[in-house]
């Protein structure tokens, strides 16, 4: 299956090259409007405006076609003039459709998001309807916007270069983006995080609100064009969220949307070359050959987005179950000390404590047995012939552990009316997250006390012995 | 005096069945244990009605039983075309930039009108039931705030299309287009899309926004992948697959309503059935879930119906527009009532008139789309409910609205009278305390209030328009004496709340005039009894209690 895939890989050229490149900035230059619409949770609003603007493009067809057909403007210029009129077509639709939709929504008292829907979906609806009726002077195949050709960008070149148009437009669209968000980062950001403020400084909300409108919009269509909608949408929303899973910083999140936008580009085009032969053929159709980037770019987005969300530096659900592990580890192994410890507090206690008799703590047999591996690897206990012994450092870390119990059992006794059998529950949670600042404090408000409510010696454990620190978050595991 | 009581009563008690989300929140317990019981027999009584619209619709498609529906049938399923509706014969050559709309002869007019033509029933049948089921479930849908759900369902569905039509091209070459085949595929995967919503906004920081942006363009992609790979599998007749996502009305067939109108039957009987919970979830989840309903179920249950529209919708309407179907209606029939299951039933009206509308403009003219006028029929429709429904349309909100603005403003006219005057009794105490017998002038008002000049003799003018104030000559009127009474009693509301604010809100004397200037207007006959009562023993002068603060002329 590698060897396939590297055979099929091994076919890359510059047709692929290029393919990559329009796609890779394409999805930049979608990424950064996108970035701005999830952290204002607008993100529908982009999904929405990439059916809005279909309407907004036949205009812009016809308004061109008819400037031509009446001998205004030449063949020549034509192009040209169509290009202009979509853009200000698609933000003009950009503006009108949040317009719309706050007034619905404002005037109607519709839901936001039904707001949102009926004013898309009757947009769109126009769109496709007016393609058919001007079928005929407007070459716009619905099915070429939703796929678009990006398989064929080498072909349309760029007069005079050896560089395909969609490749110059799509950097253009993305230069274009990077400068306005250069210029306007300081406005962008406190309007999309605090609008209050915003105002408050002067910024006008509502302008920022439209202008975002207009300017995915006209993004949308630049890259519609040349890739087709399905990669604008996708690449719109999804690498902006997959940065945002991994970074808090707004310049972060522009940087690393970004970056993923232009990974999925690379994988979504080899994936498309590799993925459809090798399944394909599996289920015996043996002359699937590859299929649209677009779509792939979208699928690799995805796959980037499910890895981020598992392997995330902070907020990955990987680093949470291990954070999670680790403090369970620790609960259960700071259990055992305690246990060790009240049982040599007993008068004939034995020296070596029989594993047996360790593992009947709360956290289960399996989790005290790992919390033992833990304790002996940091040396805090031993193991001997017929169980376990404690270090010195074992007996200092479970004297002060048992020391913070047990103060905080009296601190509660003291200030809360509360029987003494309610008191350990609390106390046996509150030990683990107890640090020597705290037990001073505690030591000193209750007037140094001796005894806790049950009448057991508090013991006096020394505090700050270097490298016997037992603040647990420093703690090598 | 009986009559009035009678009325105060009816207007005290919400009739059975009103929203619950407008009730006082005591009375959500109530309404939402007793009031919902009355609509499981009406639940009953929709089932009963889809039935009858089921039988119908079988009978007229069986009615009469046309010759070439075996080779329709054949037809549209191998990917053909059919020509009936939305196609027509494509007119030989148009000059280029003509958008002109062929308006169909009379002939024409008369066979789409009546119904003439067989593919004609059988797609208005189909779209039609389609639309009441989508009105049906999408009223549950917009009332729990999720209207989006189902874009993200529908836009879910395709890579299902997909990989149902490869595994069936793998299981048995050519019948790759079976629809129940697709559809369940596309269910499966509607219903995955929705799932996987939900765990991306457990098990992550994203939003739901986003969570439902990302979903259905991951989903979609994919799906758009497949559909090009397909393209070159050697079986490949898939361009059919093609008129999921804008939609094809035209190409459905007989088999194709009795499975739309079978699921929207199905569809139907289960909303009637849990209409009860699924209100009780759209209103009030908590609420719910402290009474023991399982919440997370029905849940699930309501994105299953929004899976079952959406899927049916599919091949009519496209999955870029099925949304429309869901939102549209229930949004529209929003503006016309607050009962919920008069809601349902003009929800389920308006989208099977949009689907009828819909079929019959696209049959009568060749070159519209019918998906696309089905939508845009129901947008018309809603743009109408949201300017002239009876509950929330904007005009009646506007005329409610006026109206308010008229009484209040010839409220503060009279009150001005009435506090200019006695300020001039107060300086005088030799002059007649008929409030009738004294003139007033424009300019002795224009600085009572933040009120323009013409503004204020648009109010004079109204004032005695109403009887209220007799114009005496040039910019002086006299009260009469309805007018008189009425002064007394708006200043009287005034004053009494000013007094009320003073001793139970602790506001400040100064501050009241404005606050009481709000409450005035709206002041009901027992409010004012409660007030007259709790200060008659401080203020005992009645008619009317002397103002709590200095009435001077404000200076504008």
């Amino acid at each position: 299956m590698i060897q396939e895939a590297c055979e099929l890989l091994g076919r890359w050229d510059s047709y692929d090259s290029w393919i990559v490149l329009t796609a890779a900035l394409a999805g930049m230059a979608c990424a950064l409007p996108g970035v701005f619409l999830v952290v204002r949770r607008q993100s529908m609003m982009g999904d929405a405006l990439s059916h809005t603007t279909l309407p907004g493009i036949v205009a812009a067809f016809l308004f061109a076609f008819y400037l031509k057909s009446r001998g205004w403007i030449s063949a020549e210029v034509y192009e040209a003039w169509r290009h202009a009129a979509m853009f200000a077509g698609a933000m003009a639709i950009g503006v009108l459709s949040a317009v719309l939709t706050e007034w619905v929504q404002k005037r109607g008292r519709v839901e936001a998001n039904a707001a949102l829907g009926v004013v898309f979906t009757t947009l769109f609806a126009a769109g496709l309807l007016s393609i058919r009726l001007a079928a005929d002077s407007v070459h716009i195949d619905p099915d070429c916007v939703l796929y678009g050709n990006i398989e064929t960008v080498v072909i349309d070149l760029w007069p005079g270069t050896g560089i395909p148009r969609a490749v110059v437009v799509n950097g253009g669209v993305l230069v274009v983006n990077l400068l306005l968000v250069f210029v306007l980062l300081k406005e962008l950001r406190i309007s999309a995080f605090d609008p209050a403020l915003a105002t408050t400084m002067g910024i006008n909300a509502r302008w920022m609100h439209y202008g975002l409108m207009a300017v995915t919009a006209a993004t949308l269509v630049a890259a519609f064009e040349t890739v087709g909608s399905i990669l604008v949408i996708a690449m719109l929303i999804v690498p902006a969220a997959t940065a945002h899973l991994l970074t808090d910083r707004l310049g972060g999140l522009i940087g690393l949307s970004l970056a993923v936008a232009a990974v999925s580009a690379v994988c979504g085009h080899a994936l498309a070359i590799v993925a459809p032969p090798i399944a394909f053929r599996r289920l015996g159709f043996a002359t699937v050959v590859d299929a649209s980037t677009a779509g792939m770019v979208a699928v690799a987005g995805g796959l980037l987005f499910i890895l981020a969300m598992f392997c995330g530096p902070r907020y990955g659900l990987i680093s949470k179950w291990v954070h999670r592990f680790r403090l369970q580890i620790r609960i259960a192994s700071e259990d055992v000390l305690g246990l060790f410890y009240r049982l040599g507090e007993k008068d004939d206690a034995p020296a070596v404590v029989p594993a047996a008799r360790l593992q009947s703590t709360a956290v289960g047999a399996l989790m005290s047995k790992v919390a033992l591996w833990q304790l002996a690897r940091a040396g805090e206990v031993t193991s001997a012939a017929a169980g376990y012994r404690l270090t010195p450092a074992g007996q200092l870390r479970a004297e002060r552990l048992v020391r913070s119990h047990r103060l905080w059992e009296t601190y509660v006794a003291k200030h809360f009316e509360l029987p003494d059998d309610h008191l350990h529950e609390s106390a046996h949670w509150v030990e683990h997250f107890i640090d020597p600042e705290l037990r001073d404090e505690l030591f000193a408000e209750l007037s140094e006390p001796t005894k806790d409510p049950h009448g057991a010696v508090i013991p006096f454990a020394a505090e700050g012995e270097p490298g016997t620190d037992d603040r647990p978050e420093t703690r090598p595991s | 005096m009986r009559g009035t009581q009678v009325n105060r009563q009816s207007a005290e008690r919400p009739p059975r069945g009103e929203m619950t989300a407008e009730l006082r929140p005591a009375r959500r317990l109530r309404a939402a244990g007793k009031g919902l019981a009355g609509t499981v027999p009406r639940g009953v009584l929709l089932a009963g009605a889809l039935l009858t619209g089921g039988l119908l619709t079988g009978g007229l498609l069986g009615a009469q039983s046309h010759p070439a529906w075996a080779a329709d049938s054949s037809r549209s399923h191998a990917g053909v075309e059919s020509t009936v509706v939305g196609t027509g014969t494509p007119t030989a050559h148009r000059s280029l930039a003509d958008l002109r709309i062929e308006w169909p002869d009379r002939e024409q007019l008369m066979r789409v009108l009546l119904l003439q033509d067989y593919n004609t029933r059988v797609v208005l049948a189909g779209t039609v039931v389609l639309g009441a089921a989508a009105g049906f479930v999408g009223v549950f849908m917009l009332l729990r705030r999720r209207a989006l759900l189902g874009d993200v369902v529908s836009h879910a569905s395709l890579p299902g299309i997909a990989v149902a039509f490869v595994l069936m091209e793998a299981g048995a070459p050519g019948n790759g287009k079976w629809l129940p085949g697709l559809l369940a595929g596309a269910a499966i995967a509607g219903m995955l899309g929705v799932l996987c919503t939900k765990l991306i906004l457990r098990y992550s920081r994203i939003k739901e926004d986003a969570a439902m942006a990302i979903v259905l363009s991951i989903f979609f992609g994919f799906g758009v992948a497949l559909l090009t790979t397909i393209q070159n599998m050697p079986t490949g007749n898939s361009a059919g697959l093609n008129h999921f996502i804008f939609g094809k009305a035209a190409s459905m067939v007989a088999q194709d309503v009795y499975l739309i109108g079978t699921a929207a039957l199905l569809l139907g009987l289960i909303v009637s059935a849990t209409a009860k919970e699924l209100r009780i979830l759209s209103f009030d989840e908590r609420f719910a879930a402290t009474q023991g309903y399982p919440v997370f179920g029905l849940d699930t249950l309501l994105m299953a119906l929004v899976t079952g529209v959406t899927v049916i919708g599919l091949q009519s309407v496209g999955l870029l527009l099925v949304v429309a179907m869901l939102i549209v209606p229930a949004a529209a029939a929003r503006f016309w009532t607050n009962n919920l299951s008069r809601m349902t039933y003009l929800a389920a009206a308006i989208g099977a008139l949009s689907g009828a509308l819909g079929v019959v403009a696209s049959a009568l003219f060749p070159r519209l789309a019918a998906g696309a006028v089905i939508v845009l029929t129901g947008a018309v429709l809603f743009a109408a409910s949201m300017m002239v429904g009876t509950r929330r349309g904007l005009l009646v909100r506007w005329l409610n609205h006026y109206r308010l603005q008229h009484r209040v403003g010839k409220q503060h006219v009279l009150r001005a009278c009435f506090e200019l005057l006695e300020h001039r009794f107060e300086r005088d105490a030799n002059l007649s305390r008929d409030l009738t017998e004294h003139l007033v002038t424009e300019d002795d008002l224009l600085p009572l209030r933040w009120w323009t000049r013409r503004r204020l003799r648009r109010l004079l003018a109204r004032a005695e328009r109403d009887d209220l104030l007799v114009g005496v000559r040039d910019g002086s009127y006299r009260l009469t004496r309805h007018g008189a009474d009425a002064a007394r009693k708006v200043v009287r509301n005034h004053r009494l709340w000013e007094i009320y604010l003073i001793e139970h809100a602790d506001i400040a004397p100064s501050r009241v005039d404005r606050d009481a200037d709000d409450i005035e207007h709206l002041l009901g006959i027992e409010v004012v009894r409660e007030l007259e009562q709790l200060l008659a023993e401080q203020h005992p002068q009645f008619p009317v209690p002397p103002s709590p603060h200095k009435i001077e002329p404000t200076t504008s």
